[in-house]
């Protein structure tokens, strides 16, 4: 078993990446993401970590030096929140288009306006559909372990997706947490070095990047699009084959005291471990409440979504994002995922803990009980925003 | 390219759509966009090669005659070989007018 050691969460996200021996790291500074790439720069100017620090005048070339950094075949990393994310959403649909692996670590942060610092989820909704593999975490353990079970999905011959793993800002980023590290020869046998299938190279010349015309656009966004449906599996075995490695095994959809549940709880994120008291708290009232986490956000796990929601009576989705003028997008993806079936569940959904604004396990039992009744009346498919002063 | 690329499936696209054959740009013909191509009167041409100078498709090569002639594979008819020409010897002709 690795040593278990005490360490901001941020600085163990950094670590990560330096066992799994990046080539180049590029990225601009914003909270809260600034302590994971501020301790990767200490680690390459050590001379700890063998890589290219590359100190870019704005995120949309953070993203874009890691785009021309994996053409070339090397292992890249970046990581951004909020506005600066805003601003690499360009790069990002480029990225996967050219099917190029890197990762990049959301440290999750609101969008402007009004301006604000805090977490919540309003950034990554912005590029949701960009086409990456994105991963929702819970706590530190996660964050780290992430990394190199990104980078691994990453490079995969069956995958080559560029990957996210979305932290929450400051509730994960700036908290001292317990890590179990992995030893490096782990890590070394599980993610072997980056071989890239085409890369930029004098002598073998390739373009990336071309034109298409109409009478080429759609057939090159159906085989991105079966690509990124189609690594479920490898994704499957990749959690499986790191489960192996740690004993710590991830799904793609995470229940807790779910299976006879009539009220689920389902959130995404680090509000995920809050809400697990609050189903406590409700089971020992005696109170049928359980709990679904969503972890893997893009490809969206659907059958595994269904399998464990379609028994309930209800869903109390919990987004910590607007889609403005529709509902939360954590729902809207719920409501889709269940549209076919002839028996599902009600899906009441409360965008909660918005701009940081905490949410504690209180609030996760007010939202039941607020869904129960309102369902009960009749208004199956609710949707507000929690907790607002009237 | 080996075929024309609407006749390509999504199956046969190279992953990230790396084009693998370096300089295949030259079998595209891009002569298929113009409605008006140059018509040159040697009468009037100097041979000064401005219109082989200032042609943003390098379409035109030098003839053995010592003539500079568009390749209408690769010209679009934009029409800055006829503007740059000093002595007025290139027009552009509607292609389906040509005589």
């Amino acid at each position: 078993m690795g040593k278990r050691v005490g360490m901001e969460v941020s600085i163990a996200a950094a670590e990560a990446v330096k066992q799994c021996n990046v080539d180049v790291v590029s990225a601009y500074p914003i909270t809260p993401q600034t302590h994971i790439v501020e301790h990767l720069s200490e680690l390459v100017a050590n001379g700890e970590l063998d890589a290219e620090f590359f100190c870019v005048e704005s995120e949309h070339s953070a993203l874009s030096v890691c785009v021309g950094a994996a053409a070339t075949g090397a292992r890249a990393f970046t990581c951004t929140s909020s506005q600066g994310l805003a601003l690499m959403s360009e790069i990002t649909y480029i990225a996967s288009g050219l099917r190029l692996p890197m990762l990049m670590i959301i440290s999750n942060r609101t969008l402007s306006a009004p301006l604000s610092i805090w977490n919540d989820h309003s950034d990554a909704m912005s590029i949701r559909d960009c086409g990456w593999i994105q991963f929702f975490v819970e706590n530190g353990q996660e964050v780290y372990d992430h990394v190199f079970v990104a980078y691994r999905l990453a490079e995969d011959r069956k995958v080559l997706f560029p990957v996210i793993i979305n932290m929450d800002g400051f509730i994960l980023s700036h908290v001292i947490e317990p890590i179990e590290l992995i030893e490096q020869e782990k890590i070394d046998q599980f993610l072997p070095p980056y071989q890239p299938l085409h890369r930029l190279h004098p002598d073998r010349p390739v373009t990336m990047g071309a034109f298409a015309l109409p009478s080429i656009f759609a057939e090159a966004k159906k085989a991105e699009e079966e690509a990124l449906r189609s690594s479920m599996p490898k994704l499957l075995e990749v959690l499986e084959a790191f489960g192996d490695m740690t004993g710590r095994y991830y799904h793609l959809i995470e229940t807790y005291k779910a299976e006879d549940a009539d009220t689920l709880i389902v959130t995404m994120g680090s509000c995920g471990e809050t809400a697990s008291v609050a189903v406590d708290k409700m089971r020992e009232e005696g109170r049928s409440a359980g709990l679904v986490k969503i972890r893997l956000w893009r490809p969206f796990p659907f059958e595994a979504f269904k399998n464990v929601t379609l028994r309930a009576k209800q869903l109390v989705v919990i987004d910590r994002a607007i889609s403005a003028g529709a509902c939360g997008p954590v729902a809207s993806e719920v409501k889709a995922a269940l549209y076919g079936e002839a028996q599902r569940p009600s899906v009441y959904n409360f965008v909660a803990g918005i701009s940081g604004r905490d949410v504690t396990p209180r609030d996760f039992i007010r939202m039941v009980d607020k869904a129960e009744i309102e369902i009960e009346e009749g208004n199956k498919e609710g949707f507000e925003i929690y907790g607002v002063r009237e | 390219m080996t075929k024309p690329e609407s006749e390509w499936t999504w199956k046969e696209l190279p992953i990230g759509n790396v084009v693998l054959e370096p300089g295949n740009a030259s079998q595209y013909r891009t002569g298929d966009w113009k409605t008006l191509k140059p018509v040159l009167n040697k009468e009037l041409c100097i041979h000064c090669g401005l219109c082989y100078i200032f042609c943003p498709d390098m379409a035109y090569s030098l003839k053995e005659e010592g003539y500079f002639i568009a390749d209408l594979f690769y010209c679009k008819g934009c029409g800055i070989c006829a503007k740059e020409c000093p002595t007025g010897a290139i027009t552009m002709v509607l292609e389906e007018e040509e005589k």
